[in-house]
């Protein structure tokens, strides 16, 4: 304090008792009038997925059929259907996981022929749609190649058949097919992303590995992928997601996959909207459960790289039911006209 | 000063110098940035690398472990050549494994540490005994133990290098590249990234280090530490030794221009 006294102008602080004083945070007009859109939306939303009717036939019945839904939601086809879904993206993924290191790794060779080939898969296989590689893998081989056999290159120019052979018919069926088609397209997307991974690595981790006398493989193995795998998961989780959904395609060569179950119940039974719902409903789940699965596999490969590791999806359902409101929080928490919290 | 300490058992290889250097060239693409270096580091010496930033230090001293090929003239750690093996009147190029197996005995600490930072402090540390030497597990984490220990960070076995302040970092790297058993030990600007109060604890494992007689080549622009624990220090301009020598008498009295007003400069 001085003994002169300065300028009212000059005092900056605030007018009155600073402990009794009400703060008003900033007013959002806006943010309700679009909330009040959105509920009169999600009221709406409801009220034709549950309550409405509508007359089909000089029938009247609900507008979603949600008990035909039910009634095949678990029918055997349908489960059936769900098991060869789930086993063609199992198996199309690790297959594309392993054909993705495999192709990176051969991208970042120096060997200019390695490099090149792999050039050449990616962009033979990113460049033709899915659907017609499907139809290629399931028409077309045997086609080209009625017979398929194992043995020596070029031996049939000299009149020598190779011991093994079998009817390609009887190796291409819609199942094998199918996952072969979906393994090696799956197999150059995921390259790419492998490679992105391995480029975002810091050049100095492969260095220090170098310099403690660790090999080009044991390098990429134990340094460089696991720390491009934090790069590496998100997209992946993408793809996997994608590749559920894309395993529906199957069903133009006669797989008998989740989809074309429920088309197959369709076709006899006329009731196609409900058990288009059922796919739909199956779909989401499964999807629903991988983007949790997703979330706890970044966070693994997080370590190291935050300092904090983010929270789980429940601990956030926790933490925002614990405090229904969010306290507006000062930047300055001793600032003196902050009433006391009580 | 350190004069080569002889092994009685091989009194021979103990007379041959640690590191010999003669004419080394190297270019990257048109840029020629070592153009024949000679230089001789001794078994238990310190050898201080100093010069302006370009002049070529940290190439040399990447040649030494082979990170980087040289084009030409002849480099040799420990009495053999690095990168070839010499077999009458031919040179043959190592392979792989042979490089590898000869970088393994060579430690080398760099500016930003390039530690794993997705293993702990202690996993860092093991990385190299357990997975280039094969060395078991519970022997190797002892002797990791031992050596966090003596760069003063045994409470942060468990800690992921993120956790740690740079100093802290550029320890455990100190401490990776002697889990190793090294016989020389490349420093490449250790503490150039350093906030400047914690420059002291590096050097001063640097300092132990250097008095229980490992073999060191340090580039460096602390001028403190080449003066008080260098054994020689050699200054390098332009991709050539220009002056080297007793670090007193060539910081304190150089004999060349360029030393004089490169030292004018950071003194």
């Amino acid at each position: 304090m001085t003994d002169q006294p300065g300028p009212p102008a000059a005092d900056h602080r605030v007018e009155g008792d600073p402990s009794t004083l009400k703060v008003v945070p900033v007013r959002h007009p806006w943010r309700w009038v679009a909330s009040a859109v959105i509920l009169v939306l999600i009221a709406m939303l409801v009220n034709t997925l549950v309550f409405s009717h509508v007359q089909r036939g000089g029938v009247r019945e609900g507008r979603f059929q949600w008990a035909v839904v039910g009634h095949y939601l678990f029918a055997t086809p349908v489960l059936r259907g769900i098991v060869v879904t789930l086993e063609l993206t199992v198996i199309a993924m690790v297959a594309g996981v392993l054909i993705g290191v495999l192709l990176a790794v051969m991208r970042l060779s120096p060997n200019r022929l390695m490099s090149g080939a792999a050039w050449v898969y990616i962009w033979f296989f990113r460049g033709t749609p899915i659907l017609v590689q499907l139809f290629f893998w399931y028409l077309g081989i045997s086609y080209l190649y009625p017979q398929l056999g194992i043995g020596v290159p070029f031996l049939t120019y000299l009149g020598i058949n190779p011991p093994l052979t079998v009817a390609s018919t009887t190796l291409a069926t819609s199942f094998i097919a199918g996952a072969i088609g979906l393994s090696l397209n799956e197999g150059a997307y995921m390259s790419e992303i492998v490679r992105a991974g391995i480029i975002s690595v810091d050049e100095g981790q492969a260095e220090a590995a170098s310099s403690l006398g660790l090999s080009r493989g044991l390098t990429l193995r134990k340094v460089v992928l696991p720390q491009a795998m934090r790069v590496i998961i998100p997209p992946t989780g993408n793809e996997t997601i994608s590749m559920l959904k894309t395993t529906s395609l199957v069903s133009v060569i006669a797989g008998t996959d989740l989809f074309q179950a429920t088309q197959n119940i369709a076709n006899t039974t006329y009731q196609i909207v409900p058990l288009l719902l059922v796919a739909s409903l199956w779909y989401l789940f499964f999807t629903s459960i991988m983007t949790v699965g997703q979330y706890y596999i970044e966070r693994y490969y997080a370590r190291g790289a935050s300092r904090q590791l983010p929270p789980t999806p429940f601990q956030q359902l926790k933490a925002s039911l614990g405090r229904t409101r969010v306290r507006p929080v000062p930047a300055l928490a001793d600032a003196p006209w902050v009433a006391p919290h009580d | 000063m350190t004069d080569t300490s002889p092994r009685p058992a091989d009194p021979d290889h103990a007379a041959l110098p640690m590191v010999s250097a003669r004419a080394v060239r190297k270019a990257f693409g048109r840029l020629e940035v070592l153009k024949g270096i000679d230089l001789t580091v001794r078994r238990g010496e310190v050898l201080c690398l100093i010069g302006p930033s370009g002049s070529g230090k940290s190439t040399f001293l990447r040649c030494i472990n082979h990170l980087e090929k040289i084009d030409g003239g002849e480099l040799s750690v420990d009495g053999e050549l690095v990168g070839y093996r010499q077999s009458g009147n031919r040179l043959y190029e190592l392979k792989d494994t042979e490089v590898c197996a000869k970088r393994a005995e060579i430690g080398m600490v760099f500016q930003r540490f390039n530690l794993f930072p997705h293993l702990s402090v202690l996993d860092n540390v093991t990385s190299g005994p357990l997975w280039v030497r094969k060395a078991p597990s519970g022997k190797s984490k002892d002797r990791a133990r031992q050596l966090l220990d003596r760069v003063g960070l045994a409470d942060k076995v468990d800690s992921y290098p993120n956790q740690l302040s740079g100093g802290q970092q550029q320890r455990v790297a100190i401490a990776r590249a002697l889990a190793m058993d090294p016989k020389l030990m490349l420093f490449d600007e250790p503490t150039s990234a350093l906030d400047p109060e914690l420059v002291g604890d590096v050097l001063d494992v640097m300092r132990d280090l250097a008095v229980e007689g490992m073999t060191m080549i340090v580039v460096t622009h602390e001028m403190g530490f080449a003066r008080e624990v260098g054994d020689t220090v050699v200054f390098m301009d332009g991709g050539v030794v220009v002056e080297q020598g007793d670090p007193t008498r060539v910081l304190t009295d150089p004999q060349h221009e360029r030393t004089r007003s490169f030292l004018a400069k950071v003194l």
